[in-house]
């Protein structure tokens, strides 16, 4: 472990502050051939459901310049076989397990919240992007009230550390960061996908079956830099930043824009040795700069 | 599932036609585990997703590819000639060459590739083979008792045959000298190979192309959907095949 890398975060130890995206890295053991898991800080596991879900009808993946879109609509095998086939694996490996979970209503979240509560799992990471079924589909992280809604519910279903993982296709996040604080949440994580769409213009049809899908990649790194920059400045509860990160570079710009802890996602589809030299990268730069442990940089930025 | 992500040097880099090109990547570490039916996953620099792209062959420490040029991102692929990066090999389930000693392998296209790594492991095998016109014939020299079908009948040599792949694979399983079918190609040719062989009463294996992030099955981006138990589910290529049962597919 490295001292210049161990890092505390929700009150969980974590031994550096790196960790696989939802969705980027299935339930860690997909990537293990290459990777050991315990390499990682952590792991958010795919997003996961009260019930299975089968996902959307494909194509469910389009290339875009620095990205790629995708619409798989949270294809999971729900929180029971989640609880009992997942978390026995995790559980032997020496890291940070985060539940991330999702549903279509709020009592959805919460049962699935209060499921996970005697597991050991260490931290739950909510999902708030998803369509609000009750509400015409609308997600519930695009209205402060419905997300601090959404965060009650889970507030009181577990004791467990909860972190909001919010949707950046919003007009002002720091309205929605400082709603999931004032309900109990212990942190926040963005962003999660931007909205986008791609035509094939041949056959004039969306490349998505699902028409429009989530962006991710470097291409959204300047946005998300931005917004974890404004969240580290309207709320006092710690962010994990994401969004486009690929190198140790972007990390820490990641972190000196406000975040404690860091995710990697899609980078790891174009080189699974992404998150592994994002780590390597930080100690190096703690190393070279003279930093003792790198939460030293976490909203280091010195704005004009 | 035990892969790796290795720098390979590309030892051989030819075209075989106008949009098809043919790899040989020298990669000790990979070549022997690969299966017939695998894929790689290709990065190619300046495109954000790798390429999957089917095994062909896997010998004497090599691995071959043969792609086609879809786009901009196969082009710049087709154009590299030192070295790439590869995650392989990947996929769960190939060709069940181990359970048949004898099939049909049959080939649309760009599906055809993959077919050449199965006959090198059966003792028996017949290929036939779709294309559009005989501008498109790949690898037609590669196979035994093969069958060239043109969709307009310009590949008239001895092996060759006007009209789509049905009539001749009908005539190879009415004789009943093949165990199995294996095939590769567009969906509606995968359709019509797996109706003739629940004709014949042939077990048959396709194998599918969906459009794939991971390839190693974390993201579930390539979902075709399977039957299972009766019910309809959403598959995925990388993880679960990239070949099917063909009746456990629906195309």
């Amino acid at each position: 472990m490295s001292k210049f890398l161990e890092t505390r975060f929700l009150g969980v130890n974590f031994k550096n502050p790196v960790i696989a995206a939802s969705g980027t890295y299935g339930y860690g053991r997909e990537y293990e051939s290459i990777i050991p898991l315990e390499t990682l800080g952590g792991i958010s596991v795919k997003g996961t459901t009260l019930y299975e879900r089968q996902g959307n009808i494909p194509p469910r993946i389009s290339e875009t310049t620095s990205g790629m879109l995708n619409s798989v609509g949270l294809q999971n095998p729900g929180i029971d076989t989640f609880i009992n086939r997942e978390i026995p694996f995790l559980k032997t490996k020496d890291i940070v397990i985060v539940a991330n979970i999702a549903g279509s209503t709020v009592d959805e979240y919460a049962e699935v919240v209060s499921k996970l509560d005697s597991t050991d799992v260490d931290i739950i990471e909510v999902n708030i992007s998803c369509p609000n079924v009750k509400a015409g589909g609308a997600s519930f992280g695009t209205d402060p009230k419905i997300a601090g809604a959404v965060t009650r519910a889970v507030r009181a279903a577990t004791t467990k550390p909860i972190m909001l993982k919010l949707t950046p296709n919003v007009t002002s996040i720091t309205e929605i960061a400082k709603a999931v604080e004032a309900e109990g949440a212990d942190g926040i994580s963005l962003i999660n996908t931007l909205l986008g769409m791609r035509i094939d213009i041949k056959t004039r049809r969306p490349v998505l079956h699902n028409n429009v899908g989530g962006l991710s990649g470097p291409a959204v790194f300047p946005v998300a830099v931005r917004m974890v920059w404004e969240c580290a400045r309207a709320v006092k509860i710690p962010i994990c930043g994401m969004g486009g990160i690929a190198t140790a570079e972007d990390a820490v710009e990641m972190m000196m824009a406000g975040a404690s802890t860091i995710q990697v996602g899609a980078a790891i589809f174009a080189d699974a040795y992404a998150p592994k030299k994002i780590i390597d990268g930080l100690e190096e730069y703690c190393i070279r700069e003279g930093i003792g442990n790198i939460s030293e940089i976490v909203g280091a930025v010195k704005p004009h | 599932m035990e892969f790796f992500q290795k720098r390979c040097d590309i030892v051989i880099n030819r075209q075989l036609s106008d949009t098809v090109y043919d790899i040989w990547l020298r990669c000790p570490e990979i070549y022997r585990m690969a299966k017939p039916g695998q894929f790689v996953n290709i990065a190619v620099p300046g495109f954000f997703l790798r390429r999957p792209i089917s095994i062909c062959e896997a010998a004497e420490e090599r691995l071959r590819l043969v792609f086609e040029v879809r786009g901009a991102g196969t082009k710049a692929l087709s154009q590299i000639t030192d070295n790439i990066d590869i995650i392989a090999p990947l996929g769960n389930r190939g060709f069940e060459v181990d359970k048949y000693k004898s099939a049909v392998l049959v080939g649309g296209g760009i599906g055809t590739p993959p077919l050449k790594f199965a006959q090198n492991k059966l003792e028996k095998s017949a290929a036939v083979l779709g294309f559009r016109s005989k501008e498109n014939v790949i690898m037609a020299d590669e196979f035994r008792n093969v069958t060239i079908c043109t969709d307009d009948g310009s590949y008239l040599n001895y092996s060759g045959h006007h009209g789509n792949i049905s009539e001749p694979l009908e005539k190879l399983l009415a004789s009943g000298e093949y165990e199995a079918v294996f095939a590769c190609g567009p969906k509606p040719m995968l359709k019509a190979v797996v109706n003739l062989a629940e004709k014949y009463n042939t077990p048959c294996e396709v194998s599918l192309e969906e459009r794939m992030a991971c390839g190693v099955g974390a993201c579930l981006g390539c979902a075709c959907k399977t039957v299972k138990d009766g019910s309809e589910i959403y598959s995925h290529v990388c993880k679960d095949g990239p070949v099917f049962d063909g009746k456990a597919v629906i195309l």
